[in-house]
């Protein structure tokens, strides 16, 4: 009974999300992003015809790297946008009355909203990014070692992020939690850069800054091992100096600890927004 | 007979439990209290109305129920089964006060979606059935975002009966329908009541409670101000005369009929829920024959509104003193 309300929820999401303009957004905002990414690949060959094939290949990790962020973002935007009111906007517009009026359990209904949102999110990541890895692969010649990997990292900062979204739309209004949940991504990541800078200077406690806002929102750690993922491991070895401190460049894979971290925040997060659901009166 | 044989036996030689069963219920917003020990029954294919003014507590009794807000205290039965349990809700029908369906999603594919949150089997030819009950049978594969403010709650008239309700629950059912979809709503209350479904029905339209409920429940501030059933509540009928000439012997046999006002040439006998078929004519017969010259002789009821504006209004059930017991409401803006 309350697999089939999560899975009805699920498939009431995504399709929601299909019908729904953001998804038309989506996808004009990622062919924008695609086409131009395909055009700077293709004059990266032109325009450098004199870089050694390490350093071709450097370029094309690190532009790759900047395209994915693109994407990453567009996929966090979405997802986080689409969370809010998916959950708020419905308990606002008095959608939700009707429905939790029937013999379901509110944490199943979000439950069933969580896994409809990471489905939507993890289908564009997969969708969207492999395009992005193909044009590379036409364009300049570069494909990178862990595709999969990266992808799917990027899939999981996607789903940090919008069960974010889903825990502060439980508690504020629909816009507010899509504009919190990106706002704190954008701090973390800028955190991270900065933590990297410290590392990359030797200083212990800006560094730490990276450390503990990767701790606090796990997207920007997902992230920098997403990067890892699709960099040609020889680069590390050859340019070691340009990793240093680089926002788009990533000298260590992920840890399974911190995979596991990730894991459990988004089961806390998800289960302190299960929480606040059940409580609040409608 | 085994332990479950003699318990499913002891269950079924059980009265059957009624629809809606609340005791006590409370609830604060902040330092409001919007509710303040409620308690009521709706028996089994009851009908029953929920009356009051705004802000009385009315849609907070039906989201408590509905366990979509929760009670500071106090308990509800749903079919047997208490509130918490969301099983208690399986047969249950709500039209919220406040009426919105997925924008995106056609009419049937939300009927769809509430069959299956219900976790009911109904076939897709009866799913139709519901729309066409309530007038969208030919805008069935259109999109709700395109609905007009009636069709929507036509729409959530259907979504509240489609998945054979033993109980309905009809938040003001009818604030954005027209005359005419007034009249197919009170049609659409006594088909229920035909088919044995009890129905909570919370309106302003005092006309459409009067004409479908079999009890009324009251509420003003939070409290029930009265209940009972109409019958109960509007119990007196009332006779009004337009009479000259009455002397102390006719005024005596107007007392004698039942309580007496009047103003001026018009008089007005309280007369017993169920009167004699002779009282009238022969109260008639004995004022003519102590010389009264009889104008005009107008039986009557009191009608729910006038009731309820007499709750509302603080007035006692009983007939004011020395007044006229039948305030109409600018009178009783006069008595406050």
């Amino acid at each position: 009974m309350t697999a089939r309300t999560v899975l009805t929820i699920a498939g009431l999401t995504l399709r929601e999300a299909a019908r729904r303009r953001v998804l038309r957004s989506l996808a004009g905002l990622t062919v924008v992003l695609l086409s131009l990414s395909a055009w700077g690949f293709s004059r990266i060959d032109a325009e450098f015809g004199g870089l050694t094939s390490g350093e071709s290949r450097l370029v094309a990790a690190l532009v790759l790297n900047l395209v994915m962020f693109g994407l990453s973002l567009i996929a966090a935007l979405g997802t986080a946008f689409l969370a809010g009111p998916t959950l708020a906007g419905e308990t606002e517009s008095g959608i939700a009355l009707a429905m939790l009026a029937r013999p379901v359990r509110r944490s199943a209904v979000l439950l069933g909203k969580w896994l409809g949102l990471v489905t939507f999110g993890s289908g564009f990541v997969a969708v969207a990014g492999l395009a992005q890895l193909l044009i590379v692969q036409i364009t300049a010649g570069y494909w990178p070692p862990r595709p999969a990997t990266g992808l799917a990292l990027l899939a999981a900062q996607a789903a940090v992020l919008l069960t974010l979204g889903l825990l502060l739309s439980t508690v504020i209004s629909p816009m507010a939690s899509g504009v919190v949940a990106v706002g704190l991504f954008g701090a973390t990541w800028i955190a991270g850069v900065v933590g990297a800078l410290g590392g990359a200077l030797g200083n212990a406690s800006v560094a730490q800054v990276g450390t503990v806002s990767r701790m606090l929102l796990p997207t920007d750690g997902l992230w920098r091992g997403a990067m890892n993922a699709f960099q040609d491991p020889t680069l590390l070895g050859q340019f070691s100096e340009a990793f240093e401190g680089h926002p788009f460049l990533s000298s260590a894979g992920l840890t399974l600890s911190y995979l596991g971290w990730a894991t459990l925040w988004v089961a806390l997060i998800l289960g302190l927004a299960a929480m606040a659901f059940q409580r609040r009166d409608l | 007979m085994t332990t479950s044989e003699a318990a499913e036996r002891l269950l079924t030689e059980l009265p059957v439990s009624p629809a809606v069963w609340c005791s006590g219920l409370r609830k604060r917003y902040r330092k409001q209290t919007a509710v303040d020990d409620v308690s009521f029954t709706v028996g089994r294919g009851e009908v029953v109305g929920l009356l009051g003014p705004n802000g009385a507590g009315k849609t907070s009794v039906i989201k408590m129920m509905l366990d979509l807000v929760r009670p500071d205290a106090g308990e509800v039965l749903l079919l047997g089964r208490p509130a918490r349990d969301r099983r208690s809700r399986a047969r249950v029908g709500y039209l919220p006060e406040l009426f919105r369906y997925q924008p995106w999603l056609t009419a049937t594919e939300v009927l769809n979606l509430h069959v299956r949150l219900a976790g009911v089997a109904v076939p897709a030819a009866e799913q139709h059935e519901s729309l066409a009950l309530v007038g969208l049978a030919d805008r069935a594969g259109d999109r709700v975002g395109g609905f007009s403010k009636g069709m929507q709650q036509r729409l959530g008239l259907a979504v509240a009966l489609v998945a054979s309700p033993d109980l309905v629950v009809l938040d003001e059912p009818t604030s954005a329908l027209d005359p005419v979809g007034r009249a197919d709503v009170r049609d659409l209350l006594l088909s229920l009541k035909a088919r044995g479904v009890a129905v909570l029905l919370n309106s302003h339209l005092i006309g459409e409670v009067e004409r479908v409920c079999d009890r009324v429940v009251i509420l003003d501030k939070g409290r029930v101000a009265a209940a009972g059933t109409l019958a109960e509540l509007l119990g007196r009928r009332e006779l009004r005369l337009t009479l000259d000439g009455v002397g102390p012997a006719a005024q005596a046999r107007l007392t004698a009929a039942g309580e007496l006002a009047h103003r001026g040439d018009s008089y007005t006998v309280a007369l017993p829920a169920e009167p004699d078929a002779t009282t009238v004519p022969d109260l008639v017969a004995d004022l003519v024959s102590l010389g009264v010259r009889v104008h005009a002789v107008e039986p009557g009821r009191i009608s729910l509104e006038e009731r309820l504006l007499n709750i509302l209004r603080g007035e006692a059930s009983e007939p004011n003193p020395g007044g006229n017991p039948m305030p109409n409401p600018e009178s009783t803006e006069e008595h406050r």
